[in-house]
């Protein structure tokens, strides 16, 4: 039973695991997706639904290099076996928007080792720089308003009678919808890409935020004033101190949140930062690029997320759940 | 066997009259005057308490019991201002109280420690309120730690400490804050027996030691005997003072005096107060049929 027990710990309901399986399968988490892009990308009778042209054959319009569907290859392989001319020759390829790993990878190094090919255009991580402003710009001029609207949302009913209905109803507009609002009051440049991320955050964090206030067990607020807490007393050494370490991981969800809106913001007047790169690469079908700009951004936002996480554990000592993730 | 001969809980030695006596002739610390309670429900108003009068004296010990049910919850947050009260009032030294103030400190039965704060932190929190600089509440907050015997423990965020330590520090705390009464709701409800019986010693040596009248809630009948100078009874639907009684067993208590006869009177005379023998007991009997073997008996059948 006890060797039962330990080699079938993962099929245990909200078991622990051991450190070593717990490490093993968080990187599996990454690997898997990985391999199956490898499979897909290396292995010639997975999927590859097309054809690269190495010999032209006697198929006229045929070229080397040439990428096209297995279906039009067969048929003109068998219309030249049948006039008896020469075979054109190919191999199974993959279509050009799924790029293989080992190409993004190169794709990666080679943005950030060689100068851009047109004059006009950005290094990488200049446009990865402008994008990574706008976010934290936009996230940061939303902060200092709604984190405290929240607060005082989640604590006094009359605040939040006259706020929330409101920013209920705002939450349901879609951002992007306010891109041409916003280009024509705040010009074509960052403005209305930072107002964009400003709106898809805002109302949703003042609601979360109050949320999150109004969960602070209510007994400490009555512990207070049994000590002789008055008004704002009770709000500055009992409500804000004790939701603080929630906030804290809302705040990183948010964060979240504001990227996914970065996209379309950045499309938004002349488009700019990672956005720019991307939609310019994919014109040039440098898809190889697209994908290694994209996952630059995930790399980025996970990154920020550990280290935001970590600083967690450093700022809220006395926070249990904190210390466990 | 023969039926143990208990004297009436009402009998008092005269050392025991004469306690009773000079505590009646202290100041009356708290004065609850025809207090009552109605809520509004679905069914129309609910009373939860109806005309409660008591007094408590200066370093008396009473203590609320009652049926679940009664209101001794609501009395007490309606005591600590957490609650107002439909009718009636609650005079502290005389004066009438309204809302919640560091005059009357509160114990709660859940941990209500800021968890954000070291236990001295914690123990400070109502000094710094009413004024106090952060050097004499830091050192006023340690004698009170001292007090609660947790010097080691002073720089530890609650969490760390057991349910126990956390009264003590929920007790340190209240006291610190300079109350007339320490009103206590069910403070060792969640604890363990032998956790629970060590801090009813702890509350009662501090209680010998300072100046503090206390005032405490609990539905566990050998709690109350042995902490109280009088004993509140509640009743049910609506909550009404059912009987105030006086202790009759001699302080300073001890563990022993669980079997004595004075305080077996009492038990026995809380016990008909609150679970009164009633008409139809029938909801109560389980529809026992036999499950085992005939002579597998762990019981001798008479």
């Amino acid at each position: 039973m006890s060797n039962n027990k330990k080699s079938k710990k993962w099929l245990e309901p909200r078991v622990e695991l051991p450190t070593a399986q717990y490490r093993l399968i968080t990187l599996a988490s990454f690997v898997l997706p990985i391999l199956i892009w490898c499979l897909v990308s290396y292995v010639p009778f997975i999927w590859h639904p097309n054809v690269q042209i190495t010999d032209p054959g006697g198929v006229g319009y045929f070229k080397e290099g040439m990428m096209l569907k297995r279906e039009v290859f067969d048929t003109e392989s068998a219309k030249m076996a049948s006039e008896s001319k020469a075979l054109p020759h190919g191999i199974p390829a993959n279509p050009i928007y799924l790029p293989a790993p080992d190409e993004v990878v190169r794709a990666l190094y080679t943005s950030f080792t060689t100068e851009p090919q047109r004059r006009s255009e950005q290094w990488l991580h200049e446009s990865l720089w402008h994008s990574i402003t706008v976010v934290f710009t936009a996230f940061f001029l939303s902060s200092i308003i709604a984190v405290p609207l929240g607060i005082i949302c989640g604590t006094y009913a009359a605040a939040s009678r006259l706020t929330e209905p409101f920013v209920e109803f705002f939450r349901y507009l879609p951002a992007p919808a306010f891109g041409a609002l916003a280009v024509a009051v705040l010009g074509i440049h960052d403005g209305p890409k930072i107002a964009i991320i400003f709106i898809g955050t805002f109302f949703q964090q003042v609601l979360i935020i109050a949320n999150t206030t109004r969960k602070l067990d209510l007994s400490l607020l009555e512990a207070a004033l049994t000590l002789g807490a008055k008004r704002l007393q009770l709000l500055f050494k009992v409500v804000i101190p004790g939701v603080l370490p929630e906030l804290y991981r809302d705040q990183r969800i948010l964060l979240g949140w504001a990227w996914t809106y970065l996209i379309v913001a950045e499309l938004i007047g002349t488009s700019s930062g990672i956005t720019w790169f991307i939609t310019q690469q994919a014109r040039y079908k440098n898809f190889d690029n697209v994908f290694a700009a994209i996952f630059i951004i995930g790399v980025i936002g996970l990154l920020s997320d550990i280290i935001l996480s970590r600083l967690g554990k450093r700022l809220f000592p006395w926070d249990k759940s904190s210390n466990k993730a | 066997m023969k039926p143990l001969v208990l004297p009436s809980y009402l009998d008092q030695d005269p050392a025991v009259k004469n306690r009773f006596d000079a505590l009646k002739q202290r100041d009356i610390i708290l004065d609850v005057k025809n207090l009552g309670k109605k809520f509004p429900s679905k069914n129309g108003e609910v009373t939860a308490l109806k005309d409660i009068n008591f007094v408590t004296h200066r370093r008396e010990f009473v203590c609320v019991i009652g049926p679940s049910g009664c209101g001794k919850s609501t009395l007490i947050r309606i005591l600590a201002g957490l609650e107002s009260a439909s009718s009636g009032e609650v005079l502290l030294d005389g004066k009438p109280v309204s809302g919640p103030g560091p005059d009357r400190g509160m114990v709660f039965q859940g941990y209500t420690l800021f968890p954000w704060l070291t236990v001295k932190k914690n123990v400070m929190f109502g000094l710094l309120n009413q004024g106090a600089s952060v050097v004499h509440a830091e050192s006023e907050a340690m004698q009170w730690i001292d007090l609660v015997g947790l010097e080691r423990f002073a720089d530890n965020y609650p969490d760390q400490l057991s349910g126990g330590m956390k009264q003590r520090v929920a007790i340190a705390r209240a006291l610190a804050a300079k109350p007339r009464i320490l009103l206590m709701d069910e403070p060792f409800g969640a604890l363990d027996a032998q956790t629970r019986a060590k801090m009813q010693a702890y509350l009662l040596e501090i209680w010998r030691n300072i100046d503090i009248t206390i005032l405490f809630i609990t539905h566990d009948l050998d709690e109350a005997i042995y902490l109280a100078d009088r004993i509140l009874v509640l009743k049910a639907n609506p909550g009404e003072v059912h009987e105030l009684i006086e202790v009759s067993v001699p302080r300073p208590r001890n563990p022993e005096q669980f079997i004595s006869p004075e305080f077996l009177a009492t038990r026995k005379r809380l016990d008909e107060l609150i679970h009164p023998p009633s008409e139809d007991d029938d909801d109560d009997k389980l529809n026992m049929i036999r499950f085992t073997q005939a002579g597998d008996d762990i019981e001798p059948n008479e």
